[in-house]
C-alpha cells in the first residue's frame, strides 16, 4: 500500500515537469506580454528594457529552468498583469473555485445518482423517460449558453437570484466562504448548476446502466427470494455494486469540474482560478498562466491517487489482489 | 391661536427639513461594472487610460480635465511658466489626505520622482524634465531641458500620493516586476480625491466611499461604490438589465438596440478621441507579403490615393459598425487640440474603373496582391472592419490576403523593433489617440514623422512615411510656445500628410455606456469615467 503511494508520488512528479514543459513551450505562442504590459506610448526603448529585465530574451530551457526551480521553492513571481505575488493570487480564488465545484459536485452526487437509480429501477415507467429526455438537454446544451438562459430566467425575470458574482463573503483565516451568508448561498446556486448538469446526466446515465445490469444478476434475484426488502436490495446491495466505476468517474468529474470551471466562471463572473486563468491568457501573463496549469495538474494527480485508494475501500476483491500482489513483489 | 399655528407650521418645517436631511444622507450606493479589472491601484503602474482616470478617483492631479478636457485648477491652483524652460506649480492650501494628513509641496515633489521613478510606467512623461524642487511649503518649480508646452498637458495625467503614507509601507518606488515582493501601493491608496479606498479584492471588487472631507464641492450624490469587473458582455448586460449594476460601459454593438428598448435602461453613445486607421509599408523598396517584385506599390501616392478613396467608411459604418462609428479624414479627433475640421473632410469615393484606372496609370493595369494584418481583440469589430477592406479592394483588382490574430501576437509582428527597423507588416489596422497629452504633436511625433534611433520620433510609424518638411514643422511645434505660429504649423503639416495619402483614417468608434435610468453621469471623450460626476436619483 505505502509502496503504491511512494511509486504513484514519483510518478506524479514527473507528470508535473511534463506539464510544465508543455506548458512553456505553448506560452511561446500566446504573444509578447510586454505589450500587454505597457501604455501605447511607452517607447521601443522601455519596452527592450522591460523585456530584458523579464528574462524573456532567454531561450525557452533557461526560462523553464528558472521557473521549475523558483516553482520548487514556491515562488511563482510577480504576475506581469497586476504586479501581485502569484502565488496570492491563486490562493485567494481557490476558495471561491473549489466551493463552486464541491457544490456542484454535491448537486451532481444528491440528484444524479438517486435519478440514476430510478430510470434504472424503472426503465420502462414514463417519468424515467421524461428523465432521460430532459438529460439530454444537459449534455447538448453548452455551458456559456445554459448559463446566460438562467440568468435570464432567474435574475432578470424573476429577480430571484443574482446575476453575477459571489455575494457576500466571510473570511475565515486565508480562506473566504459563501456558506455562511444568504446571499453567498444564493449566489451559489445558479453556477453550481451551470457547472453540474452535464456531470450530472452522465452520471445518472451511468448509474442507470449500471443498475439495469445489476439488476439482472443472480445475487439480486436471491436476495429477493431471501425476502429483503426493497430498500435493503436497491441500496445496499445494488447500489453498492454499481459503485466501482462511478467513483472513478466521479473522481476524474471533479477534477474537471475544477478545471473545467472556466467557462460557468467566466459567464458568472465567478471570483476563481478559472476566471483568472481566462484575464491572464488575455494579457499573456505567463507567471500566473504557468502557476495554474501546474495546480491544475497536481489536482488531478492527487484525485486520481484518492479514486485508487478508494476503490480498495469499496472493492474487497482489490484489497485482496492487493495483498497479493505484495507477496509476489510486484 | 394664531400664534400656535405659526408655532406648528415652523415646526413641521422643521420636521420637514429633518426628514429631507434624513433622505439626503441616504446611502448612495453605484455598483458598476467593466470588462476588465483596473490592473493595480498604484497610480503610476501603467500608462493606460483605464487605470490612470479610475485611480483619479482616489488620487487627485495637480490639474485635472473637466467634463470638456479642458484643463482646469486641482490640487495646485495657479500654474504657468517663469521663462520658457521653467514652470511653476502652486499648491492648493488646506487639503487633506485621506488619513488627515496636509497636503504639501513635499507630497507633490515626491509624487512627480515616483511616476519619473524605477517601476513607474509613465515616464515618458517627463522627458523633457531636468529637475523638480520645492520653493516653500506650496510652490513647487520645474526646470525643463528645452521649452515644453505642453507639460501641464501631459501632467493631467499624474496624480499626487501622500509622501508620508508611501514611505511608512516601503512604497516609495511602484512594484518591482523582477522581484518576487508585494508593493504596498498595489493594493492600498493614499490620496485627496474625491473618493478613498475602502476595499480592494483584485479581479474581484473594489470599493470606494466618499470622501467627506475632500476640498472641491462634490457634484456626486455617492456614499458608496462597488466596482466590479464582468470578463463576459452578455453578464453584464444581464445583470444590468436586472439591477444588479447600474452602469457598465464596453456595451457590445449587438446588444445596444435591444437595450434602447428597455424602459428602465439609459443607453449613452459619443465618438471617443481614438482613431482607427489603415497604414501601408512605404519604406520597403519591396513589400514583404506582395506578389510585386522590385518594387513597392505603396511608395506611389496615386496607389495610395486610390486605395484610400476605395474605401467606403460609409458602409462601414452602417454594415459592420451598426452605426457607431464616426468617420473622419484625420488622424486626431475633434476634442484634441490641433484638430482642424475644415480639413476633415474625405476626398470623394472613385467608382471601381476610376479607381482601376489610377492604379494602371500607376503601373498596375491588373492590380496587386498583398498581405493585411489585423487584430482581432483590439478595437470595436477589428477584423470585420479588415473584411470589409478586403471587399472593397477586391473590387478594383487588389487581393488583399487577410491575416487576422490575437492583440499580443499581432502587435508583437507589425510594431518596429527595439533598434526601429520596420515590422514584418504591408498593410496594417491601429488606432491611436493622443491619451498623455491631448493635443496633435503626439500623434505626429509617434505615427507621422520618420522613424528615426537618435531623435526617437516615429516610433509608432510602422509603414514608415516619411516627409522632410512635415518632420521639420512637427520638431518646430513641439517647442513652440506662441500659440498663433504653433496653430499655424499644425494646420500646414495636417495639409502635408492629408495630401500624401499617407494613411488611411477610417473612424472613431462610438463609446457605448448603458446605465439605469436613476443615474446621471458625464461621458468624456477621452473613456474616462469620472465617478465626481454620478448622481443616483
Amino acid at each position: 500500500m505505502i509502496a503504491f503511494i511512494l511509486r504513484r508520488m514519483l510518478q506524479s512528479i514527473a507528470v508535473l515537469v511534463a506539464v510544465g514543459l508543455v506548458a512553456f513551450s505553448l506560452f511561446r505562442y500566446v504573444g509578447d506580454p510586454i505589450n500587454a504590459m505597457v501604455g501605447q506610448d511607452t517607447s521601443m526603448e522601455d519596452r527592450a528594457a522591460l523585456r530584458e529585465k523579464l528574462g524573456l530574451n532567454d531561450s525557452p530551457p533557461v526560462q523553464f529552468l528558472r521557473f521549475i526551480s523558483n516553482a520548487a521553492r514556491g515562488n511563482f513571481g510577480l504576475s506581469y498583469r497586476t504586479s501581485e505575488p502569484v502565488s496570492r493570487m491563486i490562493f485567494e480564488r481557490i476558495p471561491a473555485t473549489l466551493e463552486l465545484a464541491f457544490c456542484a459536485a454535491i448537486f451532481v452526487l444528491f440528484v444524479g445518482v438517486p435519478m440514476g437509480v430510478y430510470t434504472g429501477l424503472y426503465p420502462k415507467h414514463w417519468s424515467s423517460r421524461l428523465l432521460q429526455t430532459v438529460s439530454l438537454l444537459g449534455v447538448s446544451l453548452p455551458p456559456f449558453l445554459l448559463g446566460i438562459l438562467l440568468i435570464l430566467v432567474f435574475a432578470v425575470m424573476l429577480h430571484w437570484l443574482p446575476s453575477f458574482g459571489r455575494g457576500e463573503t466571510v473570511q475565515i483565516g486565508w480562506w473566504t466562504t459563501n456558506f455562511l451568508t444568504l446571499s453567498g448561498l444564493k449566489a451559489l446556486i445558479l453556477p453550481s448548476i451551470t457547472l453540474g448538469l452535464f456531470q450530472l446526466t452522465l452520471i445518472m446515465r451511468l448509474v442507470r446502466s449500471e443498475m439495469l445490469e445489476v439488476m439482472r444478476t443472480d445475487y439480486i434475484k436471491f436476495a429477493r427470494a431471501r425476502g429483503l426488502s426493497n430498500r435493503a436490495i436497491n441500496f445496499g446491495h445494488a447500489l453498492k455494486n454499481t459503485l466501482v466505476p462511478v467513483i472513478t468517474v466521479m473522481g476524474l468529474q471533479l477534477g474537471t469540474l475544477i478545471a473545467f470551471a472556466i467557462v460557468t466562471e467566466t459567464v458568472f463572473a465567478w471570483p476563481g482560478v478559472g476566471q483568472l486563468f481566462l484575464q491572464s491568457v488575455q494579457f499573456s501573463d505567463i507567471p500566473v498562466m504557468a502557476a495554474y496549469l501546474l495546480l491544475i495538474a497536481l489536482l488531478f494527480v492527487v484525485i486520481n491517487l484518492v479514486v485508487d485508494l478508494l476503490y480498495f475501500v469499496v472493492d474487497p476483491r482489490l484489497r485482496s489482489q492487493g495483498g497479493a500482489a505484495k507477496v509476489a513483489g510486484h | 391661536m394664531i400664534f400656535s399655528l405659526r408655532q406648528s407650521v415652523a415646526l413641521a418645517a422643521v420636521a420637514c427639513a429633518g426628514f429631507g436631511m434624513a433622505s439626503m444622507a441616504e446611502a448612495k450606493t453605484f455598483k458598476w461594472s467593466n470588462s476588465g479589472d483596473v490592473s493595480s491601484m498604484d497610480p503610476y503602474a501603467r500608462q493606460e487610460t483605464f487605470l490612470l482616470t479610475f485611480t483619479q478617483n482616489i488620487y487627485d492631479p495637480l490639474i485635472r480635465r473637466d467634463k470638456n478636457l479642458k484643463l482646469e485648477p486641482a490640487l495646485a491652483t495657479k500654474w504657468g511658466q517663469t521663462d520658457p524652460t521653467t514652470w511653476f506649480f502652486d499648491i492648493r492650501p488646506n487639503v487633506k489626505f485621506h488619513d488627515g494628513s496636509p497636503l504639501t509641496a513635499d507630497d507633490v515633489v515626491f509624487s512627480l520622482n515616483r511616476a519619473n521613478g524605477p517601476g513607474s510606467n509613465l515616464q515618458s512623461n517627463f522627458v523633457s524634465v531636468k529637475e523638480i524642487k520645492k520653493d516653500g511649503d506650496m510652490r513647487v518649480v520645474v526646470t525643463t531641458k528645452y521649452p515644453d508646452p505642453l507639460l501641464a498637458d501631459k501632467w493631467a495625467a499624474i496624480t499626487i500620493m501622500s509622501k508620508a503614507w508611501a514611505e511608512k509601507n516601503n512604497a516609495v518606488n511602484s512594484a518591482d516586476m523582477t522581484k518576487n515582493e508585494e508593493n504596498f501601493a498595489t493594493r492600498n491608496a493614499m490620496g485627496t480625491g474625491p473618493f478613498m479606498l475602502k476595499e480592494r479584492k483584485a479581479g474581484e471588487r473594489t470599493v470606494l466611499v466618499n470622501n467627506p472631507n475632500w476640498w472641491d464641492k462634490p457634484e456626486h450624490n455617492l456614499t458608496e461604490v462597488i466596482f466590479t469587473p464582468v470578463a463576459n458582455p452578455a453578464t453584464r448586460i444581464a445583470a444590468l438589465k436586472a439591477g444588479d449594476i447600474d452602469m457598465t460601459y464596453e456595451v457590445p454593438p449587438a446588444d445596444t438596440e435591444s437595450l434602447k428598448k428597455d424602459a428602465s435602461i439609459k443607453v449613452m453613445e459619443g465618438p471617443e478621441t481614438r482613431v482607427v486607421y489603415l497604414g501601408m509599408d512605404q519604406e520597403r523598396p519591396e513589400l514583404l507579403e506582395s506578389n510585386v517584385k522590385g518594387k513597392n506599390p505603396f511608395k506611389d501616392k496615386k496607389v495610395r490615393e486610390a486605395i484610400h478613396r476605395s474605401i467606403d467608411v460609409e458602409a462601414i459604418k452602417r454594415t459592420v459598425m451598426r452605426g457607431q462609428s464616426y468617420p473622419t479624414n484625420l488622424m486626431v479627433a475633434p476634442g484634441i487640440n490641433g484638430y482642424m475640421k475644415d480639413l476633415d473632410k474625405r476626398p470623394a469615393l472613385l467608382k471601381p474603373d476610376e479607381a482601376k484606372k489610377m492604379l494602371a496609370d500607376a503601373g498596375y493595369p491588373n492590380g496587386f496582391e498583398v498581405g493585411m494584418d489585423c487584430p482581432n481583440d483590439r478595437y470595436v469589430n477589428d477584423e470585420k472592419i479588415c473584411q470589409a477592406v478586403v471587399a472593397m479592394l477586391a473590387k478594383i483588382g487588389v487581393k488583399v490576403n487577410l491575416k487576422a490574430q490575437t492583440r499580443n501576437l499581432y502587435f508583437a509582428k507589425i510594431l518596429r523593433k527595439n533598434d526601429l527597423s520596420p515590422g514584418e507588416t504591408s498593410f496594417y489596422m491601429l488606432g491611436w489617440s493622443p491619451a498623455q497629452t491631448y493635443d496633435v504633436h503626439n500623434v505626429f511625433e509617434a505615427l507621422i514623422q520618420t522613424p528615426n534611433k537618435t531623435t526617437k520620433k516615429g516610433q509608432f510609424n510602422a509603414g514608415g512615411y516619411s516627409n522632410p518638411e512635415l518632420d521639420k514643422l512637427a520638431d518646430a511645434m513641439e517647442q513652440e510656445t506662441d500659440k498663433a505660429k504653433r496653430d499655424d504649423e499644425i494646420a500646414k503639416a495636417t495639409k502635408l500628410y492629408v495630401d500624401d495619402f499617407a494613411y488611411i483614417p477610417l473612424h472613431q468608434q462610438a463609446l457605448v455606456w448603458a446605465s439605469r435610468k436613476n443615474i446621471d453621469l458625464v461621458q468624456p471623450a477621452d473613456n474616462s469615467f469620472p465617478l465626481r460626476f454620478v448622481n443616483v436619483k
